[in-house]
């Protein structure tokens, strides 16, 4: 059997061993409704609850503020969508030209089906948006600012404190960050932050669990309709035990924090044997969250390139995940500035702490020799 | 009728061939039996015209949804097997009018054993009168809504209504072995049907060119494989890689003749795999026309390098009728699945439409194409597949 090392964990990461063994036992015991009125569901209901509020002391935030959600894409779908829809007098949301396909798209719909006008905010070469750029972009009518703290493809940090406080202090506009590739990998201060998305799967917890952030003072319409669970804002007999089972998921998370040391030393030292080869272009800043690194090498296809690592034994993405079955090249770089070709031939390796050196030097060398044999 | 407790299974086309009447018939009766191995229960009987298979309670839609994939049969029916005394014909006859719903009948009889006391006739009238007598329905003798067909034996009687119909051809495997060359496309897996209609036993050679072509792209073959291979029971497909051959072909010919040597590469390790598995010809998907490659002076060029015969099934269907044909056995979907168009490396901005063997040759003359060929043979991987069965532990 081929010793398979996965370097993707920006897709999506491996379940943590407490959060699995809590969540089985949670799952086995705990199968009643959490609005039922006996016993079993109101206990269910303040096993939630206390859950909420683990989550919320954690972020720094009330426990009502937290709106449990089935992942990222959910939570990026009803921000955008059900804020616009709370404040129908302001047709306009300013985002950045990099975000996530569940952003991207919520405001192309917004845009296609109730007339809203997007501005989409450029990236400098470090695919970074500028402060200045969105303060010009914000306007009297500007329903929604939505701006990504890390990005997925290339791990740039978005300046999302310094917009924050413009867009509080200077503009009837609400902020909203898409914290998936952030929570767990950078600093993350929601003080000026009205709305924020998070993924479970991103953490070493469950797929089809999410987070979204709502200050109290944000008007918002539910995406999901149905009865009272989530203050009203997302209908549907509660997913409980994935719910539960969040808290420990994100303090585990954010205690890894102190490993990061390690993950970028990795990072840099896969940074440094890849410069050697000649043709390697780097797409990450080097300023990136420590565990991510997006490289270029034109003359071989992502696809090819990713096909000759799955043979290797090596798992990485090209751009985001949720547009790996698309064939175009990455909107990401091309924001960034870089040439059809460097877009059309990029590899994402994205570390954990389950890593180690002597995997990503052998990673590299894999990338020598195949770009020795089809290059 | 209570419950159909037996399948009566009918020879099409071979009935009509005197001499190897036996071998099919044992050939059918194998591949009836394999294609039902799975299920649980069955006694199969073969008789000098039939097949019967007991159920003993197999689910009849499953076993219905089997037999009709099997080549050979011309219909089958499901029946029950019962005493063949006229009391219990007629009994039988009645239950089933009377279940059936439906306003006129016909009693079709008919006596293996011509010792029976009563004529085919006399069994007609005597079962048609009980209905008539109990039920509303009448006798239509030229479009019954229900023609009941009772068949008399020495020891026993069967009466049956729908005659469900079989997919005709030869039994799978009858008349030997070839070698399909099998891309992901859509048009290979609906020749790999054609071929075992007629009763051939058919073996997939498929080219990969790793890490070109994706891991998922060689999936799909071996899925569409599985598909075709219900037809016959199973199916070995010869895995080569190509990347080596495929990466000289482009340094040495350039764009326009790629395709063409590409074509020639793949039919000489063709010949030599058939060769080597036993298999008397080669079969490909090829439609006149459809691409620079299967142009009358491409496929000339092509098939000169090789001297064992090229069955083309689909040579002259238009791409309507092969997709008519992919959608009936069920592969469309699963062809047009877009790993094979991901990799663009390899294809050619100009092929050439009307390529000549003179220049082929002077291409090939640049390398040393022999040994890339021995070597793509030597790495050939065998697999076997089988019919997907939903067997997954988490289902």
């Amino acid at each position: 059997m081929q010793r398979r090392i996965y370097l993707d964990n920006a897709s999506t990461t491996k379940i943590h061993p407490e959060v699995l063994k809590t969540y089985e036992s949670l799952l086995e015991k705990y199968y009643a409704n959490s609005e039922s009125l006996y016993d079993e569901g109101a206990e269910i209901s303040r096993m939630m609850e206390k859950a909420r509020a683990a989550i919320a002391g954690l972020l720094g935030i009330q426990s009502d503020e937290v709106i449990f959600t089935g992942g990222s894409s959910e939570s990026n779908s009803a921000a955008i969508k059900g804020v616009c829809l709370a404040v129908p007098e302001k047709k306009h949301i300013v985002t950045t030209s990099i975000e996530h396909s569940s952003i991207m798209n919520a405001c192309l719909q917004m845009r296609d089906l109730f007339g809203y006008e997007i501005t989409f905010l450029p990236v400098n070469s470090e695919g970074r948006v500028s402060v200045e750029d969105a303060i010009r972009a914000i306007r009297p009518d500007t329903a929604l600012v939505s701006i990504m703290h890390v990005n997925n493809e290339v791990g740039s940090v978005n300046p999302i404190n310094e917009i924050g406080e413009y867009v509080k202090k200077h503009s009837h506009a609400y902020m909203h960050s898409d914290l998936t590739q952030a929570l767990g990998k950078t600093d993350v201060d929601l003080q000026y932050i009205d709305l924020a998305s998070v993924s479970a799967h991103k953490l070493e917890g469950l797929k089809g669990s999410g987070l979204l952030i709502r200050k109290r003072h944000v008007p918002m319409v539910p995406l999901i309709n149905g009865g009272e669970q989530e203050y009203g804002y997302r209908g549907g007999t509660s997913n409980a035990p994935a719910n539960m089972v969040f808290a420990k998921t994100l303090r585990l998370a954010l205690e890894r924090r102190k490993n990061e040391p390690e993950i970028r030393a990795m990072r840099d030292a896969l940074r440094t044997k890849l410069a050697e080869i000649e043709g390697i272009e780097f797409n990450s800043p080097a300023d990136a969250v420590a565990c991510l690194l997006n490289f270029s090498y034109e003359k071989i296809p992502s696809e090819v390139m990713q096909n000759a690592l799955n043979r290797k034994g090596f798992l990485v993405s090209a751009r985001s995940t949720c547009e790996s079955k698309s064939l175009n090249p990455s909107y990401v770089l091309q924001a960034m500035g870089f040439s059809e070709t460097r877009a059309s031939s990029c590899i994402r390796v994205s570390l954990s702490d389950e890593n180690t050196m002597e995997e990503v030097m052998a990673f590299a060398d894999a990338v020598k020799e195949i770009i020795q044999n089809y290059g | 009728m209570a419950e159909y407790d037996t399948v009566l299974i009918r020879y099409g086309e071979l009935s009509t061939k005197g001499k190897n009447r036996k071998d099919f018939i044992t050939r059918l009766f194998r591949n009836v039996k394999a294609m039902t191995a799975d299920i649980e229960g069955l006694e199969y009987t073969k008789t000098y015209d039939r097949i019967y298979i007991k159920l003993n309670g197999a689910d009849a839609d499953v076993m219905r949804e089997r037999l009709s994939k099997v080549f050979g049969i011309s219909s089958f029916s499901f029946t029950e097997k019962i005493g063949n005394d006229i009391e219990t014909i007629c009994a039988c006859c009645l239950e089933l009018a009377k279940s059936s719903g439906k306003e006129t009948f016909k009693i079709i009889s008919k006596r293996h054993d011509k010792s029976y006391p009563m004529r085919s006739d006399e069994i007609n009238r005597a079962a048609a009168s009980v209905i008539l007598k109990n039920t509303d329905l009448k006798v239509d003798v030229h479009e019954p809504q229900l023609p009941i067909r009772v068949e008399v034996h020495r020891d026993c009687a069967y009466v049956t209504s729908e005659k469900i119909p079989g997919a005709g051809g030869y039994p799978a495997g009858i008349n030997g072995k070839v070698l399909l060359l099998l891309s992901g496309g859509i048009d290979s897996p609906v020749a790999a049907y054609e071929l075992m209609k007629r009763g051939l036993q058919v073996e997939a050679i498929h080219y990969a060119s790793p890490p070109y072509t994706s891991e998922n792209a060689k999936q799909k073959v071996l899925t569409l494989a599985s598909m075709v291979s219900e037809y016959q029971g199973q199916m070995h497909v010869h895995l080569i890689n190509f990347t080596d051959l495929q990466l000289a072909i482009y340094k040495t010919a350039g764009d326009p003749y790629a395709v063409t040597l590409m074509r020639r590469m793949m039919y000489r390790l063709a010949e030599m795999t058939a060769e080597k598995y036993g298999c008397l010809a080669i079969a490909t998907g090829e439609s006149i026309g459809q691409v620079a490659s299967q142009t009358l002076e491409s496929i000339a060029c092509i098939n000169s390098v090789i001297s064992i015969p090229v069955l083309r099934p689909l040579i002259c269907m238009d791409k309507v009728e092969i997709i008519d044909l992919a959608r009936k056995i069920g592969t469309y979907e699963t062809s047009i699945l877009p790993f094979e168009d991901c990799c663009t490396i390899f294809d050619p901005k100009n092929p050439v439409t009307k390529p000549t063997i003179r220049k082929s040759e002077y291409y090939e003359a640049a390398f040393d194409y022999q040994t890339l060929l021995q070597q793509a043979m030597d790495a050939m991987e065998t697999v076997r597949v089988e019919p997907q069965k939903e067997t997954e532990e988490f289902l």
